[in-house]
């Protein structure tokens, strides 16, 4: 027997930070199989390049700072680099996986001190870096192939070379980029979305996007998957896609032609993603209940905010951005209510 | 299993009819490992060969050692006493002997030793006869609390607050409740005790109640996880009003504040305590061992502890003398050693390890858990918080376990009571869930008891700069005052000074009458009072003086005394009187009483009203006083050599003859007074002559003391000067007055005095 003398409890529930990092990863999944069904062997080289990357800057940093390299098998960097894979074009120039990685690995995270210490969701961080650096780069949206070695692995190298290397006619718009486009040039949104829109397609995400971001469905079966395991709550995910839908029908309500439904909003871009896997990072969210609902509020309201009036098409990686830094201040006066005390921290009274 | 099962939901659905249940926020759902223990039925350990009872088994003051080493104890024989309000006794369980009194290792989680008796059995068990009581109903309340008292009862589920501090409560009960939870994994002491002695139980329930003025609700509450303890109540409770209650699980829904919302709806506010909102609330083995202690008058001497583990070769719940080692509890149950991860007393939610297996068994031990590697891991090295806020939703308290975490790490003590980390209950919930593995508790513990530290030390500081505050305040008051005095002097003198200037101009001396001038007939009704006042103490000092003498009392010279001052005061009345109203219209200086000529005028009259002897003895004194006077005059001439040397010794010879000529005059009178008080003096039956004698006597044996029974008795005054002031030295200490210090000093001084005086006897005495 050994001699420990350590303080109470002296049980734990086996949870652990590698545990949990590897369960989000495991419901990210099924959506980064079916990017890679739908955009090829190229997305897989983009997908391992961005990944390795993030490793790569991470064990750096780790050496750089003295840190035990065991902290690589924490898992962080391997979801932070999941994310960001699956939230950038699937044919991106292997620069701009590369180039993301070390943004959110360095940037995002290590300079702030580590796991635990950032301030903004890192993959997010390095997605908006990207779109306002690279905005081409970042919009040149690989139409779903119809193999998966469409392109032999040299082909598909030479695409993640350079995003000039991609043939005619492998490119298109998303929805929410089409639908921009088109209400610049004064069309009638109803008109747009009633011939291009396909609600079903968004669900399953036969569509083009980011390489983890088309399939709806499938980021909510991870997401839900990841609620029965008790790694997010509820709150979050539920406040986000419900603002954004209570918003998006009271204007399409107001007016149709201008205005995209809840049904576009929700399934379209990086929402269901957001909602369910970004904006839940434990990390960069507020820890009370009802400071989460503000946080999903606020992240559903700016979204719907800077997709419909803003210059981008999509605003998911502004808005978690936006409420990140707000954060700390949610967790300011968003506090549990202390048993014995009322809401304002003085203690109860009671009249005997 | 499908039994258990089965009964499992039964009881689900009846709790559910009977009373509403409220919710608890957070809370954990540990693997329960209950049914390992329960497998054995109840047993007993074998008496011990040695018992270690700690002093402070209890919350409160340590009890007060009553007994001597080598001193033959017997069971159930009180050996250390509650010290103060919050404190307990200890009784020995075994007959034996006492060996030491010493600090030895005892179960806390400090690690500390603490003070300690140790019994060596001798196998006798031979026990104090105990006073059973059948009819304490009928008991005055107090008289029953007071024998929960003495028999050292406290609260077994953990915390051991003293019982009967908890029954003397104040205020209106309405809430009696029986905690049966026990959220805690692995403990099942309370589940057995409620299977094996549901009856005494609820007995001791009704007394509780009883005790506590019958309050409306009273309810054993406990976790859904005792189908067997639950239906044992339930029976046992048909006809009373005590309500058995069970409830699902979670971890801490046993916790006092807790069980408290589970089953009221009410939180204890922060700060107060469950009383404040009419609860009390009571652990099944305590209600257990305060029944016993009334109805039989037993001792707290023994209870229920569940040993288990996967280090053990078999596991479950035994009665143990208190005070008897871990260790033999242990080899009882096959404790394989290198098997164990660790040795935890206490819950694995909040029980300590254990250092040692010498640990005692103490009156709160409810558990002893000798777990495997693969039960316990040795724990996960920490690693850096990420924020999932996994902690404040596991939190009972409603707290933010990973602000104070943060706070804590920073020593931020302000920070930390301002996020209420004194309302953490430390249940150990947070730590649980943290995926990083962080010992949140242990930071919380380590910083109450730094803020702990620090508050105590600032009062400590704040004591003294008050003194200091206080020190330098009354040194400034004294200064200011000597100032203003010395300003007052200098004006003052400055005054007078002016004064005589002005009086050396102004020729007539009457001009400098007094301002506080009173008419002539004002002052003429004063003095009247004056005589009329000094004539009815004259009348009553005779009256006086008349009883002493015809009583033979002592004070015959002492009222004849009294009667001649008097005769003094209203001869002086009537001078003054007399000369008012011979110059009515006399400036109020002539009038004024203080003035010289009345003065000079009322001494005569006084000088005549002596008697010849007297006025002799008079005579003579002032004359001895007038040639001192004279003679020191001359010496000072001459030793300055003044022209007046001669002069005066002129004086000096005139008064001499003078001198000489009264004391042959008072010689003879004294002899003629001699010869006519002689034959009453010589009367055996005068009283007076007696209390004369008395004294004499007295002074003579004062005289007649040796100098070796003057310095016992000096030292014996000094002895109780001594006490005296050691007495108000140590209540200025307590009262931490500034006088301290002084008081010190002198009793210091008196000290030495007596050292030295007792040196002094030490010489006379060959």
């Amino acid at each position: 027997m050994a001699i420990v003398s350590i303080s109470s409890p002296h049980a734990h529930d086996n949870s652990s930070v590698q545990r949990l990092m590897l369960h989000v990863c495991l419901a990210l999944t099924p959506c980064s199989i079916l990017g890679f069904y739908l955009f090829g062997l190229p997305s897989v080289i983009m997908f391992i390049i961005t990944i390795s990357s993030a490793l790569f800057f991470e064990s750096l940093c780790l050496k750089l700072m003295n840190r035990s390299q065991q902290r690589l098998l924490d898992g962080s960097a391997l979801l932070t680099g999941w994310l960001l894979a699956l939230s950038i074009p699937p044919w991106a120039p292997w620069w701009i996986s590369v180039g993301g990685s070390f943004v959110a690995i360095v940037i995002g995270k290590q300079l702030y001190g580590g796991i635990g210490q950032n301030v903004f969701n890192p993959a997010m961080l390095a997605r908006i870096a990207l779109l306002i650096s690279f905005p081409v780069q970042m919009t040149t949206w690989a139409l779903p192939v119809d193999t998966f070695f469409e392109f032999n692995f040299l082909e598909s190298l030479n695409i993640i070379a350079s995003n000039t290397n991609i043939p005619d006619g492998y490119t298109g718009a998303t929805a929410l980029g089409h639908l921009k486009t088109e209400l610049t040039t004064g069309a009638d949104a109803t008109a747009v979305l009633g011939s291009d829109f396909n609600a079903s397609n968004a669900l399953l995400g036969l569509s083009s996007g980011s390489f983890g971001e088309t399939s709806a469905l499938l980021i909510l079966l991870g997401g839900i998957w990841l609620l029965i395991q008790r790694i997010i709550s509820w709150h979050i995910p539920v406040s986000m896609l419900a603002t954004a839908a209570i918003l998006a029908t009271l204007f399409h309500w107001y007016d149709p032609s201008q205005y995209a439904g809840a049904l576009f909003h929700t399934l379209s871009g990086g929402m269901m993603l957001g909602a369910f896997f970004i904006a839940t990072d434990l990390v960069t969210s507020p820890s009370s209940k009802s400071g989460q609902l503000v946080f999903g509020c606020g992240c559903g309201a700016l979204d719907f905010i800077i997709r419909t009036w803003g210059g981008f098409p999509e605003g998911i990686g502004f808005a978690v951005l936006f409420m990140n830094a707000l954060t700390p201040l949610i967790d300011i006066y968003f506090r549990p209510r202390i048993y014995g005390r009322k809401i304002d921290g003085t203690p109860k009274v009671y009249q005997r | 299993m499908t039994a258990h099962a089965v009964t499992h939901q039964i009881i689900a659905t009846s709790s559910q009819s009977e009373r509403k249940l409220f919710p608890i926020p957070g809370g954990v759902h540990p693997p329960e490992n209950k049914s390992q223990s329960l497998n054995l039925p109840l047993s007993a350990l074998p008496a011990p060969a040695k018992i270690i009872l700690p002093l402070n088994q209890h919350i409160g003051a340590p009890a007060k050692p009553l007994v001597a080493i080598g001193e033959r104890v017997l069971k159930g024989q009180l050996v250390a006493s509650a010290k103060g309000f919050i404190s307990a006794n200890i009784h020995s369980s075994i007959s034996g002997t006492v060996t030491a009194i010493e600090e030895l290792p005892v179960p806390h989680p400090s690690g500390l030793p603490a003070m300690s008796i140790v019994i060596r059995s001798d196998n006798l068990d031979e026990s104090v006869t105990y006073e059973p009581c059948e009819n304490y109903f009928e008991l005055p309340k107090e008289q029953v609390i007071a024998k929960i008292q003495s028999a050292g009862i406290v609260g077994m589920g953990g915390a051991g607050f003293p019982t009967s501090v908890k029954l003397g409560g104040r205020g209106k009960i309405e809430h009696l409740i029986i905690n049966g939870t026990e959220c805690e994994p692995y403990i099942t002491a309370d589940d057995i005790l409620m299977q094996t002695y549901p009856q005494e139980i609820i007995e001791g329930v009704k007394l509780l109640a009883h005790l506590l003025g019958n309050p409306a609700d009273v309810v054993i509450g406990m976790e859904d996880n005792k189908p067997k303890a639950f239906t044992a109540l339930k029976e046992a409770a048909k006809g009373t009003n005590v309500q058995v209650v069970a409830f699902p699980g979670k971890y801490p829904s046993g916790g006092e504040k807790q069980l408290i919302q589970r089953l009221t709806g009410k939180e204890v506010p922060s700060g107060k305590l469950p009383s404040d909102v009419g609860a009390v609330v009571q652990n099944v083995g305590t209600v257990y061992a305060a029944y016993r202690a009334v109805k039989y008058g037993e001792p707290l001497i023994e209870r229920i502890t569940t040993v288990v583990g996967g280090a053990l070769q078999k596991q479950g719940n035994v009665i143990v003398r208190i005070g008897t080692p871990v260790a033999d509890a242990l080899s009882e149950f096959g404790f394989k050693e290198r098997q164990a991860s660790q040795l935890i007393m206490g819950g694995p939610m909040m029980g300590f390890t254990l250092e040692t297996a010498e640990i005692p068994i103490v009156k709160t031990s409810n558990c002893i858990i000798a777990p495997s590697y693969a039960e316990m891991p040795p724990v996960a090295p920490a690693q850096p918080c990420i924020r999932c806020g996994l902690c404040a939703e596991a939190c009972p308290a409603g707290l933010l376990p990973q602000q104070l975490y943060w706070y804590a790490r920073s020593e931020d003590h302000e920070k930390l009571q301002a996020h209420n980390l004194f309302d953490c209950i430390e249940c150990g919930a947070c730590s649980f869930v943290c995926p990083s593995h962080i010992p949140l508790v242990q930071y919380y513990r380590a910083s109450k008891g730094a803020i702990r530290t620090e508050r105590e030390e600032k009062a400590k500081s704040d004591r003294s700069r008050r003194r200091f505050e206080f020190k330098q305040e009354r040194i400034a008051k004294a200064e200011a005052e000597k100032e203003a005095k010395r300003i007052a002097r200098q004006k003052a003198a400055q005054e007078a000074q002016q004064k005589m200037a002005e009086q050396k101009a102004k020729a007539p001396p009457a001009a400098a009458a007094p301002a506080t001038a009173e008419s002539a007939e004002d002052t003429r009704a004063r003095l009247e009072r004056a005589l009329a006042s000094a004539q009815t103490r004259l009348e009553s000092a005779q009256a006086k003086h008349a009883e002493a003498v015809a009583e033979g009392s002592d004070r015959v010279d002492q009222m004849a005394a009294r009667v001649k001052q008097a005769e003094l005061k209203v001869q002086e009345a009537q001078a003054k009187l007399s000369e008012t109203q011979h110059t009515p219209t006399a400036s109020t200086v002539d009038t004024n009483s203080d003035d010289p000529v009345a003065r000079a005028i009322a001494k005569a009259q006084a000088k005549n009203a002596m008697s010849p002897l007297e006025k002799a003895q008079s005579n003579v004194e002032s004359l001895e006083n007038r040639l001192s006077k004279a003679q020191e005059k001359h010496q000072q001439a001459l030793s300055e050599g003044a022209d007046n040397a001669s002069a005066l010794l002129i004086g000096v010879n005139k008064l001499t003859e003078k001198l000489e000529q009264a004391r042959t005059e008072l010689q003879g009178l004294q002899a003629e007074s001699l010869s006519s008080t002689e034959k009453p003096a010589a009367a055996p039956d005068d009283p007076a002559a007696a209390a004369i004698e008395r004294a004499k006597a007295k002074a003579e044996a004062m005289a007649s003391m040796s100098p070796k029974e003057k310095l016992e008795n000096q030292i014996e005054s000094l002895t109780g000067r001594i006490a005296k002031a050691e007495q108000k030295l140590a209540a200025a200490q307590a009262e931490n007055a500034d006088t301290v210090e002084a008081l010190a000093l002198g009793v210091e001084k008196l000290k030495a005095k007596l050292a030295s005086t007792q040196q002094e006897l030490e010489q006379l005495n060959p």
